[in-house]
């Protein structure tokens, strides 16, 4: 089939994507998240990982973490666009500073008897995760980690019995003793 | 074996796949190649409207009139989506299917700020059912027959689906309905048996019971209306309904207390506010319903029926609240009456009778007569005589003229009474009975209308004679905004702020220019031999009838005031007076 014939331009040639984790402060107030979500589906970005809470109670201030992928002009447009929304204060790319340190919790619910109840503990220890309930045939284990070690302690979890997981997201900073 | 086609001939297919047979809207750059795809068929037929909230009312319109059926609309990215902006959230309020499909910029200049782009599933989050963005081609056809699925299930309502224009050019593997079963949405239609029961019991031992339905009735199709009449029936309690669901229930029906709210009858509101036992059956205690909501029916125990679970304890707490489609609840409360053998409390019902009848002897409905002016209600009753025979369909604009029309037009069936409930839309009316006229070629299609409403869609007159669909616009002109004018005298001292309707046009002239037919009658001894030049003028008409200026609207419950503080049409006072200060920060 021939081109078919349309007024817009053609798409440009596709680019390397790269994983930004951006911290956003913001006013804590209603509708924010909604500003915030609605920019990045109606301009057909994506988030991977979008993490809320406020941190300066008595301003009214919340910190919100958002990782995302694009490609270089991508991620420029979405720091644009995120600075531009009123009651954004500022936007930091995380990951433009340096390696940020970035870290979730998981916690991972496995059912199990015998030998899998024991390698599931066992596993457990090695990763550090704290165990937060118990019963008989049940473990609820809390882990706190980067993303990849994350990633790895849930698949291994799959093998001995895992029936549920919760996740926060990514929490970041940058290092050092700069302040954003 | 899946046949492999481009996005714009999916849509097409899946248009006809879903049995659709009329198409409103407008092209543009975005949706070009659906356009192409719709040039090489004809089984279905695209209806060019003028604008696109106009083709929104439209398929509204067309949906209403005649069960099961989802109305389609096919627009162009940018302004021909936020044009739809307004016909989406009409359709939202009052729970009407329609699949509306807008066009997009290609998916890589989504976020440039392209020409003609614009956010349309952020903009329509809100004043839609759900909406669909579809970035890959592989999606499209499941889209598609999901969002047919998704409009006519459940509670009905629109939904949008925004298809780049890239992903119209693309080729795909199609599928077919049947090979599309949503994976989650399984909306509830078969009530809690047990609640049924209790149901049943409650409405058995009343003393004093009322029916009070809904559009839910209507939009559960003719077999729902049909139920509560057997119901209605098998107890002979008195039965009311809302805007929304006039013609479920027979006015001519000695058990029908008329329309309630607002403007509802005295006996309506009163039993309302007096029963023992209120069920309410797809209406969802509306404020324009309930007045104010402390001193709502204070003594009565509430069974609510509808198909929305957030619709149940969301403005009035209710004692038994059963989830399901009305059809299929009312099937079931027939059918327990029948084998409990429920009786009814003969004695208590003879003396709640005569109370309604009481009230009913108020005469709410009542106004002063005129031999030199046009009265608006004289003029619906004559038009309501004169056409009743015809099974018509009526649609409205918004405002005095949709009230008379509620009031002094009486309805037989569902599905003939089309007007823009929830959120009040002047401009509903014309292209409303586009649609509706467009799946009823033969049937006669009215719409009842005011000056300044109908000027909001006016355009619309030409999509009418383009299609040769003889609608007739019969036009209340008081040549003021009326219901605004209303509501100035009540609460604003009579400082009539920009409601005159100035410098209108002469709508003979104007139908005739638009290639129609125009009427202008002042003299209510001519208004029967104008109302049938109208009927029998095969084609679209403007009937400018001439009415009394500064007419009420009575009865009404005004703002702040509960179901038994109503103005009747006889009252003689001050108006400026009757609502205080309190009520008046109301709407």
């Amino acid at each position: 089939m021939s081109q078919p014939a349309t007024h817009y331009p053609k798409a440009p040639k596709s680019q390397p994507s790269a994983r930004h984790t951006l911290a956003v402060i913001v006013d804590n107030e209603p509708g924010v998240l909604a500003r915030i979500a609605g920019l990045f589906s109606g301009r057909g970005y994506n988030i991977e990982s979008l993490t809320v809470s406020e941190t300066e109670h008595e301003k009214h201030l919340s910190r919100i973490t958002v990782v995302t992928s694009g490609t270089a002009s991508v991620i420029d447009q979405i720091k644009a666009h995120l600075d531009r929304l009123v009651p954004v204060h500022r936007v930091v790319d995380l990951t433009e500073q340096g390696e940020a340190l970035e870290r979730e919790l998981a916690l991972v619910k496995v059912v199990g008897k015998g030998e899998y109840r024991v390698e599931a503990m066992r596993l457990a220890s090695a990763f550090g995760a704290r165990t937060l309930d118990a019963s008989l045939t049940s473990f609820v284990f809390e882990l706190t980690g980067s993303t990849e070690e994350i990633e790895r302690f849930i698949k291994l979890m799959t093998a001995v019995g895992l029936t549920e997981v919760s996740r926060t997201g990514i929490a970041a900073m940058s290092r050092g003793p700069e302040a954003m | 074996m899946s046949e492999m086609m481009t996005g714009a001939e999916m849509v097409v297919r899946a248009l006809q796949d879903q049995g659709v047979e009329h198409l409103f809207g407008y092209p543009g750059g975005a949706v070009l190649p659906i356009y192409d795809a719709i040039f090489q068929q004809d089984k279905v037929k695209h209806v060019l409207v003028r604008h696109e909230q106009g083709a929104v009312h439209a398929a509204e319109g067309y949906a209403r009139s005649g069960p099961g059926k989802v109305g389609c609309v096919l627009v162009t990215s940018g302004p021909g989506a936020t044009n739809a902006v307004t016909g989406l959230t009409d359709a939202l309020l009052d729970s009407i299917p329609l699949v509306v499909i807008t066009g997009q910029v290609p998916t890589h200049l989504i976020g440039s700020d392209a020409f003609q782009e614009c956010d349309t599933v952020g903009i329509t989050r809100s004043c839609t059912k759900h909406n669909y963005l579809v970035k890959s081609i592989h999606d499209l056809p499941r889209v598609l027959h999901e969002a047919f699925y998704v409009a006519a299930n459940g509670r009905p309502g629109p939904v949008v689906i925004d298809i780049p224009k890239d992903i119209q050019f693309a080729t795909g593997a199609y599928s077919r309905p049947r090979d599309n079963q949503h994976k989650t949405y399984r909306p509830v239609v078969k009530g809690d048996i047990g609640k049924i029961k209790a149901a049943v019991d409650l409405i058995a031992g009343a003393k004093k019971p009322v029916f009070y339905t809904g559009g839910g009735v209507i939009n559960a199709g003719p077999h729902a209306a049909a139920l509560l009449r057997e119901l209605a029936r098998l107890t002979g309690y008195p039965v009311t309904s809302t805007l929304m669901g006039l013609g479920a229930f027979p006015a001519d029906d000695k058990q029908w207390l008329g329309m309630l709210g607002m403007h509802g009858t005295y006996e309506a509101n009163l039993a309302m506010h007096d029963c023992d036992v209120m069920v309410a059956i797809g209406a969802r205690f509306d404020d324009r319903i309930t007045g104010r909501i402390d001193a709502f029916s204070p003594r009565s125990k509430k069974i609510h029926i509808d198909i929305d679970p957030s619709s149940i304890n969301k403005n009035v707490k209710v004692d038994i609240g059963i989830v399901g489609d009305c059809a299929h609840v009312l099937e079931d409360m027939v059918r327990l009456w029948r084998e409990t053998g429920a009786q009814v409390d003969k004695t208590a019902l003879a003396t709640w009778w005569t109370q309604i009848e009481g009230w009913r002897g108020r005469k709410s409905l009542a106004y002063k007569r005129s031999d030199t002016v046009i009265k608006p209600q004289y003029a619906v009753e004559r038009l309501y005589q004169l056409t009743k025979d015809r099974d018509p369909f009526i649609t409205t604009e918004v405002g005095q003229h949709q009230m008379w029309a509620a009031q002094h037009f009486h309805f037989q069936e569902p599905n003939r009474w089309m007007t823009s409930g929830g959120l009040g839309t002047m401009g509903y009316g014309l292209p409303a009975a586009i649609g509706v006229q467009m799946k009823h070629p033969k049937s006669l299609v009215i719409d009842i209308a005011g000056e300044a409403s109908i000027l909001m869609n006016m355009q619309e007159m030409s999509t009418a004679v383009q299609y040769r669909l003889p609608v007739k616009i019969f036009i209340l002109n008081n040549e003021y905004m009326g219901m605004v004018r209303q509501w100035q005298e009540l609460l604003h001292g009579g400082r009539y702020s920009e409601s005159y309707s100035q410098s209108l046009p002469d709508f003979v002239k104007l139908a005739e220019a638009y290639g129609g037919h125009g009427i202008r009658c002042e003299d209510p001894a001519k208004l029967d031999d104008a109302i049938m030049e109208m009927i029998d003028t095969p084609k679209p008409v403007i009937f400018d009838c001439i009415v009394a200026k500064e007419e009420n609207c009575f009865p009404m419950i005004p703002s702040g005031k509960a179901h038994n503080e109503m103005i009747l049409p006889d009252f003689e006072g001050d108006t400026g007076q009757i609502i205080d200060a309190k009520g008046k920060q109301l709407v």
